[in-house]
């Protein structure tokens, strides 16, 4: 029987912003499966995003929802996940939200290992706005502010998480949404700070301009730069040049988990503050 | 009014006041003249079941106190002017989305860097200000040590009020200071707390943002079966994102009247050897705020004992403005004197409510606090 997705949307909402034939619905229906598959309850789960495109995703979920500043999804997080620390937290953002002006946000939630999932939809470009560089852009390519093309050097999302300290680490694209789906799963399942880099198509912003003219041109654009990692480890270091692994990139279950080490300060300390003295005043001068 | 004595420091007692007032979440990043808020609290909230954390950046510190706020709980943050300028834009999204928290600024000589460890009152323009946009900041200043305590338990209590940020300004002088003041017990102030609204009905009949012309939404704790959205955007009832024409322009008059329809709820006053002032010839108002006032104070002192008339108005909630009582005092009073540790920051809100340009002020900008004596100079000069 065919899954039904009614439950966790908020119907009312459809439809989407989103292009038609854009990627982040596939994104969406993979996330909504993965939360039915553990079995989470909407309550217990709040969905952060940012702006751009895959800001939109937080009110198409029917979820506790919070649609942020641009970039600052993790830092909001942290503060609800920090409060609530049973709770889910998961962050959506796009490629310009968590990697540049979000930059310093997701490689410090990456650092502290605090128990959010982090959806990083990569799409290469700033969609919503009408294609300015992102640094995810790959070199060469039109962009509406690098006509002659785009002369930036592009960050690799999960070298980035990885080297920052992510604990889980994995990429898919939308072009294998069972994939993403079952990696969705685990990163959920996985205490710690989880990365997921979900590549997206943009064909209206990106592919247009790019002989990338449809949705179909663009997808097959993305599986040709992208490779498994069972794959990708075979490949001498010049094949590997320009293709980007996927999969589970990095599972580290022994890590210490922020809101863990943060129950443990609390316990050392509980109840030693009944009632504030001058002594704890005078103690501290 | 049962009363303790604690001997400490203003910004030391700003965190004490926090604790004390039930918040359970602080995030903020190092910035003098303001770290010892988070010094403070960092070893206090682990105590009470609370978590402090210190953030990557200043806009961090603001991001994680607006999703724990937006999550349920009481939360604060403390930075100085250039950490505000860079907590403004999502200090509009808790504005906007109607996030109650409380932000203590202890100023610091600016613009731009400035004089970092410095006095100064110039973030008075800021505060009323900081993001873009149309809304009304609640500030509120603290002009002794005792008020540290007192304005932070009261910024908590109407952030949850009118659902939005308060601003507690310190300045570097009384941040710093260190002496006794005299406080509320804590059973005092729990009994004084005033928690924010919510609504316990069936979640289809929820609408958190559908609520009077002057009052303020009614956000309900997360994770507790009421599902709705967050947003910066213009939103409808329930949170989403709207255009529609009505829907925006009531929801930005009401960001408006919530605060200016309950003025008096928020509004807090000192009037200082006032009593006697009749609006006879040669008597003298001077106006001052936060640390400067006590300099008023023993500068007043001073000119009676040398037959000059003279008393203090001393506004606490400097935004709004008490711009009625201001019209009162000075249309009694001629000779008006405003005293501020920037150049006529609040001098112009003082000359709007008033509709008078012939206000004398002593202004000064070199990160240096006034004394009394230049004040008693500078009433002597110009009356």
């Amino acid at each position: 029987m065919a899954f039904n997705y009614d439950k966790y949307l908020r119907l009312e909402k459809m439809p989407t912003l989103w292009c038609w034939g854009c990627g982040d619905g596939v994104i969406l229906k993979s996330f909504i499966r993965a939360v039915d598959k553990l079995g989470i309850k909407q309550d217990d789960m709040c969905v952060v995003s940012g702006i751009g495109c895959s800001g939109r995703f937080s009110s198409y979920v029917d979820f506790n929802t919070v649609h942020t500043t641009h970039g600052r999804t993790v830092a909001y997080a942290t503060g609800i996940k920090l409060a609530n620390p049973d709770k889910y937290v998961v962050c959506v953002a796009g490629d310009g939200d968590a990697l540049a002006i979000g930059g310093n946000h997701t490689i410090h939630g990456c650092r502290r290992n605090i128990d959010i999932t982090m959806i990083i939809i990569n799409n290469f470009i700033y969609g919503l706005t009408n294609s300015q560089t992102s640094p995810t852009t790959p070199k060469g390519m039109w962009t509406v502010s690098q006509k002659a093309g785009n002369i930036d050097p592009t960050f690799d999302t999960c070298e980035l998480a990885i080297a920052s300290g992510a604990s889980f680490v994995a990429r898919e694209s939308v072009t294998s949404p069972k994939k993403l789906e079952k990696v969705l799963v685990q990163a959920m399942q996985h205490k710690g700070f989880a990365l997921v880099e979900a590549l997206s198509n943009c064909h209206i912003n990106l592919g247009r301009k790019n002989k990338m003219n449809s949705a179909m041109a663009n997808l097959d654009w993305i599986d040709s730069i992208t490779v498994s990692k069972k794959k990708y480890d075979t490949l001498s270091p010049e094949e590997q040049l320009n293709l980007l692994p996927t999969g589970i990139l990095k599972q580290d279950t022994e890590a210490d988990e922020y809101c863990d080490m943060y129950a443990e300060i609390r316990k050392v300390h509980q109840g030693e503050r009944a009632k504030i003295t001058q002594d704890d005043f005078e103690k501290k001068i | 009014m049962a009363t303790r004595e604690v001997i400490s420091t203003g910004n030391e007692l700003s965190a004490l006041a926090a604790v004390d007032a039930g918040c359970k979440f602080f995030g903020g990043y190092p910035l003098t003249p303001s770290s010892e808020v988070m010094h403070v609290i960092s070893d206090l909230l682990p105590k009470v079941g609370g978590t402090a954390i210190q953030m990557e950046d200043e806009i961090a510190g603001i991001c994680c106190v607006i999703g724990a706020a937006m999550s349920g709980v009481r939360a604060l943050t403390a930075t100085s002017g250039p950490g505000v300028s860079l907590k403004a834009e999502n200090l509009g999204l808790a504005q906007m989305a109607e996030v109650p928290l409380v932000l203590v600024n202890v100023m610091r000589g600016g613009p731009s860097t400035g004089l970092p460890t410095r006095v100064s009152q110039g973030d008075i323009k800021q505060a009323s200000n900081p993001s873009h946009g149309d809304y009304r900041s609640i500030t509120l200043c603290a002009g002794n040590l005792a008020e540290c305590y007192t304005e932070t338990v009261r910024a908590f209590n109407l952030a949850d009020r009118f659902m939005q940020p308060v601003i507690v300004l310190l300045d570097e002088t009384i941040g710093h200071m260190h002496g006794k003041a005299e406080l509320p017990t804590v059973e005092e102030v729990e009994a004084g707390i005033v928690p924010r609204k919510t609504f316990d009905g069936p979640a289809d009949e929820y609408f958190p943002y559908e609520c009077e012309a002057t009052e303020p939404a009614v956000l309900n704790p997360m994770f507790e079966g009421y599902r709705y959205h967050y947003t910066g955007l213009h939103h409808d009832k329930n949170g989403f994102p709207t255009e529609e024409i009505e829907t925006c322009r009531k929801l930005i008059q009401r960001l408006e009247d919530k605060v200016m329809a309950h003025q008096d709820e928020i509004e807090s006053n000192e009037e200082f050897m006032c009593d006697d002032l009749t609006g006879e010839e040669g008597e003298v108002l001077i106006i001052a705020y936060g640390s400067v006032s006590l300099a008023a104070k023993e500068a007043i002192r001073h000119l009676r004992a040398n037959g000059i008339k003279a008393g203090l108005f001393r506004p606490i909630t400097l935004w709004p403005s008490p711009a009625t009582r201001i019209k009162e005092m000075t249309d009694k009073i001629k000779n008006v004197l405003v005293v501020e540790l920037n150049i006529r920051q609040y001098t112009e809100e003082i000359e709007r409510a008033s509709g008078r340009l012939d206000l004398e002020g002593l202004y000064k900008v070199n990160g240096r606090a006034i004394s009394p004596h230049e004040i008693v100079t500078k009433v002597k000069e110009v009356f």
